[in-house]
């Protein structure tokens, strides 16, 4: 059964039927005399899930910022749609407005409390509703996160290591949540992590990114909740090519010498 | 088994760590200085002579009276000074060219002190009534004014990048982000302003005043009546302390999502 770990080459073009949602053609992004990014290339599909992979410092954030549109892209290749949503590892919920006026924020409309309320149903809070955002936990201030990006339908879903706050049991449910939201609402998600088991766990394809370039891409087509010990090899591979010996704690370790 | 003996234990133990107790035992020493002379009432009017004036001068409305124009100074006063002070603020605050603007005309004048300029607000306005609440609402300015602006400023750059992140335009980010990320500032510089306020109509007050507390104390001091200026001073306390009550309240509307307001 090698042929479900389906490895596929990082010069191996793109599929480009039906049209990617993301592309990104030569992306350079540098500030100052430091170049984070160096003439990146990404095609994301509809719907698909990826993981991006990689040390502090590798530029995966960068990347993630330049999707998410809070850093200007300069006239650069870059397709992004504009339906798109964020969650920030901190949920960055506004405390000053309601669970279910953070869900809405922004949104137009006379039926907004309805679909915020739907929203956080979806994320198991539909009782939270008029809670105040300092008196909830982590794991549900992230699932209001996850509404506020789920309310508005984005064709991308961008996460920012969504869980890394958190406890590992939260961490393994939110997992499931993320899939259950991701299977009902079909975007695409570009999940940034430095977990690679997460990684593994969650996505379709994990990309590498090691000092502002993709140093590796796998697809992974085994189905999810099959993938325990058939990727432990896969995960092997990932962790050698981030540079550290194939650690237990699956977590990528510092390279030897590295600066930071 | 707690024994009578112990409930009455504690509450001397409560008296004696009890708050009360001593302005209150300051108090009948007061009077008992008054009573047997040690304090002569052109010094300072015994406690009981100051409750008698108090209510004397509420019954006759010569209290009431002279109070609502010192309260009437107050109010425009800080109307006048903590609008110019927000205003002044957001100006500075939501923008690069208004803080160059404003932000160094305002920490220049931050450095004289309002007071100083009595002599010259005399000069300009008169002796009336204009120069009393030109200078509250000059002084009431610049608590408001730093605060909110720096309150502005330290709003949570990462809500700020969380809300525009939603397509949130400028105006919305205002309102729903930076402004209400503000509102414990400006209350703080409120609170700040109020008291500010009120030291200064108090000083204010000693332009040539013919009505207002002020005048009361003048004319007191002329008759060496001590007993009039204890009343003022206490209702000078007073003002403080609703002006303290008032912060506190609007505080707790406002700041509903704060922790420690969720707790309770």
């Amino acid at each position: 059964m090698d042929a479900r770990l389906n490895f596929i080459d990082p010069a191996e073009p793109p599929v480009s039927v039906p049209p990617p949602v993301v592309r990104l053609r030569g992306f350079v992004r540098s500030f100052g005399e430091t170049t984070v990014l160096h003439g990146l290339d990404l095609d994301i599909r509809p719907g698909e899930f990826v993981a991006l992979l990689g040390r502090s410092g590798s530029g995966k954030t960068t990347l993630l910022r330049t999707l998410a549109g809070l850093d200007a892209a300069d006239g650069q290749d870059v397709r992004v749609p504009n339906s798109r949503a964020v969650v920030f590892q901190d949920a960055r919920l506004l405390p000053w407005k309601k669970v279910w006026r953070n869900v809405a924020l922004g949104l137009g409309g006379a039926d907004i409390r309805d679909r915020a309320q739907a929203a956080l149903r979806e994320v198991g809070l539909g009782h939270r509703l008029d809670a105040w955002p300092l008196t909830l936990s982590g794991g549900e201030a992230q699932r209001v996160a996850l509404a506020r990006a789920l309310v508005r339908e984005p064709k991308l879903l961008l996460l920012d290591e969504p869980f890394a706050a958190l406890d590992a049991l939260t961490r393994l449910r939110m997992h499931d949540l993320v899939l259950d939201l991701w299977r009902a609402h079909q975007p695409a998600v570009l999940m940034v992590t430095h977990d690679v088991d997460e990684a593994i766990a969650l996505a379709d394809r994990v990309l590498v990114l090691d000092a502002g370039r993709i140093a590796a891409q796998e697809r992974i087509t085994i189905a999810r909740g099959e993938r325990g010990d058939l990727t432990q090899p896969l995960r092997h591979k990932l962790l050698d090519i981030l540079g550290g010996t194939p650690a237990s704690s699956g977590v990528i370790p510092f390279r030897q010498g590295g600066h930071l | 088994m707690v024994a009578p003996t112990g409930s009455s234990r504690s509450l001397l133990s409560r008296l004696g760590t009890s708050h009360w107790v001593s302005p209150l035992a300051l108090l009948v020493l007061w009077e008992a200085a008054s009573r047997i002379g040690l304090i002569p009432a052109r010094t300072l009017a015994a406690p009981s002579t100051v409750a008698g004036t108090l209510f004397a001068m509420i019954v006759s409305g010569e209290l009431p009276s002279n109070l609502l124009v010192s309260f009437q100074r107050v109010l425009l006063g800080l109307s006048i000074g903590i609008t110019a002070g927000v205003v002044l603020a957001l100006i500075a605050g939501l923008s690069r060219r208004g803080e160059a603007a404003v932000d160094p005309v305002m920490q220049i004048k931050r450095t004289i002190p309002t007071l100083a300029l009595t002599p010259l607000f005399i000069v300009w306005f008169g002796i009336g009534e204009l120069p009393k609440v030109a200078l509250i609402a000059f002084a009431s300015t610049f608590p408001v004014y730093l605060n909110l602006y720096s309150g502005i400023r330290s709003v949570d750059p990462r809500l700020i990048e969380g809300a525009r992140s939603f397509g949130l335009s400028q105006a919305q980010l205002i309102r729903h982000v930076i402004l209400p990320g503000a509102m414990p500032s400006l209350l703080v510089g409120l609170r700040y302003s109020l008291s500010i306020a009120i030291l200064v109509l108090v000083v204010a007050e000693q332009i040539n005043a013919s009505a207002g507390l002020g005048y009361l104390i003048n004319n007191a001091r002329d008759f060496l009546r001590t007993d009039i200026i204890v009343v003022c001073l206490m209702v000078y306390a007073m003002l403080g302390l609703g002006a303290d009550w008032l912060v506190r309240l609007i505080e707790r509307r406002a700041l509903v999502w704060r922790p420690s307001m969720v707790d309770a």
